[in-house]
């Protein structure tokens, strides 16, 4: 398991958050209790497998939806 | 590449691109689409020009709705029925019955409603940002060959040699290995004064050398590091939820579709469009789901500027509410820097005897004995042989071949040493006068007695009265010292109830107590030796001066250990707390006041359901903002 925090774009709309939720949980290999997005410092922070997915997968997902990607940072659990 | 096997995925990685490229154009798509409204009232007004009036209408819509019907397509390809959605079909809606003006309208305020609130939103954040920013992001990095090369902080690891220059971040915690200088510590401690380093200091990450160069090893990196850690709480705590939020965003989540339901029912039962597509722009839930996150970030911003770490909405609301506040003594209410206040001396032989003390003195790390050691200052010291350490009573130890016992009362009398009627006099004076007691005998006879004050903190009387204003009701001390002291203090202060004699444990007991009679308590500590307390009170509040501890096993930390913080605090969260009940009121009350009136009224249409749905909004933005400049009167 390795913890990946994605810093976004400011997030100004409340619905992005369930939006975003929904779409990286919807991600095979994404553990869904350990997702969470932060509107107010506009970060997802989540947990993931890196033999069923990787971080530009997950950072995909999130830019599909209109949302830029600044930075991500993934660590070892 | 082949275009022909790659198609689909290439005409889907296109439309993706059209929508990117379409949201990104939101701004000026905004204003287009206002210019487009103002023509077409001109021309209708103006000139009584019909067509270029619904002409211009239609242009905007189509305009206006691309950018919030991509929101709601994407919206809905991952599940979610959002505003969005409901704001599309309804102008889809409006289109479909002809009715130009409002699908125009809709539009716009839509869009330029969602444009204020970033802009405004970005004002909330800017406290906390401002503290983000303040963490370094480069270093100096000793390479291979000796020289220091510039890196990305992220690229230091621990045991790195780093030079850091004058004016420059310090970018990890470490240790001086050569080279002088003075820090700004302000980031980690809030105290702006320079402190001074050199070989074996610790410098901390995010503080700022003033002047000198020092070379240092890395010790912790990135998030580990102390001004890691509280820019972790703090980025955590804006975004903490409280049972209340985790309803609110649970509620919201089967709302926006629950009014879709509603809508269609409405049109089904009336098969009156208007009235259906002006539910579904009215049923928008706006305000509710931003104004508690737009108190919660502010009142935060506020505190980290003024010293105050709040972790989160919990806190802010069962400090709000507190009852009762407990203290320990030591290093909260004192300044924790005990020292020699008054003296008798029982010999003549004055110089030999203070000899002896200070000799035994020096070598034991107790606050009283450093007080004795620096009261004394530079005297003859002798070795020390046969030291017996009395747990909760002193020493007995041999010096220059005397048998002298240093202690409190307890030990001299286990001693055997007989203490007259003026000894015993002139004990319970010092007691009275909130002394801590080191009685010296040699070979079984009294020969000095000491009185050890802690001083008061400077200004604790004035922010005790502050929290008391704030609706405190009980404010209590309790402490190791002895009754004598701690009711001294207590009566300085005018502090309720004064607890001494108490070990770690009564303190977490006598709290769990007031908790089983249902009050909330809060415990002020130092974050060191009362982490049970701090720990089982509703609000564990740290004298921090940026330790590990007071960090984590506090809900409230206060910066530099100052005191007169304590006051903002309880007054802010006070504020914070009011701050998210006023806009949960408006939110609720805006969307109870429309949908009554759509089928009360006859002014109700979709254009002033979304202004004042867009107004509310900002409403709540605003109303959040007063707590970024709130200030205890």
């Amino acid at each position: 398991m390795l913890k990946a925090t994605i810093q976004l774009e400011t997030l100004s709309c409340p619905s992005c958050m369930q939006k975003i939720d929904n779409a990286v949980k919807s991600l095979e290999g994404v553990d869904k209790e350990s997702v969470k997005v932060l509107f107010n410092s506009s970060k997802v922070k989540l947990n993931f497998d890196e033999q069923k997915t990787a971080i530009e997968k997950i950072e995909n997902a999130i830019t599909a939806l209109g949302y830029e990607v600044i930075k991500s940072q993934v660590k070892a659990e | 590449m082949n275009p022909e096997s790659n198609k689909g995925i290439d005409t889907q990685e296109g439309d993706a691109m059209v929508q990117r490229y379409i949201l990104s154009k939101k701004n000026q798509i905004t204003l287009i689409n206002g210019v487009l409204i103002i023509l077409a009232f001109i021309s209708k007004i103006g000139f009584e020009n019909i067509v270029v009036f619904n002409g211009a209408l239609i242009i905007a819509s189509l305009l206006g709705v691309a950018p919030i019907a991509i929101q709601a397509y994407q919206a809905l390809k991952v599940k979610v029925v959002s505003i969005d959605v409901l704001v599309t079909i309804a102008v889809l809606g409006a289109f479909l019955i002809n009715n130009y003006e409002e699908s125009a309208i809709v539009t716009f305020l839509f869009l330029f409603g969602a444009y204020l609130e970033q802009r405004t939103l970005n004002q909330t954040r800017s406290a906390i940002k401002e503290l983000t920013e303040m963490a370094p992001e480069s270093a100096l990095k000793q390479k291979e060959n000796g020289e220091f090369a510039e890196v990305e902080v992220d690229e230091v690891d621990i045991g790195d040699i780093l030079l850091v220059k004058t004016g420059a971040k310090v970018p990890v915690d470490g240790t001086v290995l050569t080279g002088e200088g003075h820090v700004n510590e302000a980031s980690i401690t809030g105290e702006s004064v320079p402190v001074s380093k050199k070989k074996g200091s610790q410098v901390y990450a995010g503080t700022i050398l003033e002047n000198g160069t020092i070379q240092i090893v890395a010790d912790r990196v990135g998030e580990d590091t102390t001004f890691g850690k509280i820019i972790e709480l703090v980025e955590e705590a804006q975004d903490s939820k409280s049972e209340a939020e985790r309803f609110i965003d649970r509620f919201s989540k089967y709302y926006t579709p629950a009014v879709l339901v509603f809508a269609t029912l409405v049109w089904l039962v009336s098969q009156d469009i208007e009235l259906a597509i002006t539910i579904l722009v009215l049923g928008c839930p706006g305000a509710l789901v931003i104004g508690v996150p737009v108190s919660n970030v502010a009142g935060i911003g506020n505190g980290a500027r003024n010293g105050v770490l709040l972790k989160g909405s919990e806190v802010i609301q069962s400090f709000s509410k507190v009852d009762v506040i407990a203290f320990d003594k030591t290093g909260t209410l004192t300044v924790g820097n005990p020292k020699v206040a008054d003296t008798k001396i029982y010999t003549t032989n004055v110089d030999e005897v203070l000899g002896y003390l200070a000799s035994m003195e020096s070598e034991s790390d107790h606050p009283l004995a450093k007080a004795v050691v620096e009261y004394i200052g530079d005297t003859k010291l002798s070795t020390v042989e046969n030291t017996d350490v009395v747990k909760g009573g002193g020493i007995v130890a041999y010096v220059d071949g005397h048998r002298v016992a240093v202690g409190n009362v307890a030990l001299i009398e286990k001693e055997n040493v007989h203490l007259d009627e003026k000894a015993r006099a002139d004990i319970a004076g010092f007691e009275q006068k909130g002394n801590s007691l080191v009685l010296t005998a040699v070979d079984g006879e009294l020969k000095v007695l000491m009185g050890i004050r802690d001083q008061i903190r400077p200004g604790v009387k004035e922010n005790l009265q502050k929290l008391k204003a704030l609706g405190v009701k009980r404010l209590i001390i309790l402490s190791g010292d002895n009754q004598g002291t701690v009711d001294l203090v207590a009566r300085e202060l005018g502090l309720n109830e004064a607890y001494g004699n108490m070990l770690p444990e009564d303190k977490s007991a006598f709290v769990a107590e007031l908790q089983a009679k249902g009050k909330i308590v809060a415990f002020v500590g130092d974050g060191v030796n009362d982490s049970p307390s701090l720990a089982l009170a509703d609000i564990g509040i740290a004298m921090g001066g940026g330790t590990d501890v007071a960090l984590e096993t506090s809900d409230i930390v206060l910066m530099n250990s100052d005191f007169s913080r304590l006051p903002h605090a309880l007054g802010l969260t006070k504020a914070t707390a009011l701050n998210m009940l006023q806009n949960i009121v408006i939110a609720v009350g805006v969307v109870l006041v429309l949908l009554a009136s759509v089928f009360l009224s006859e002014w109700m249409n979709m254009s002033i359901g979304m202004l004042a749905h867009e107004a509310s909004i900002l409403v709540v933005i605003l109303n959040g903002m007063r707590l970024l400049g709130y200030k205890l009167r």
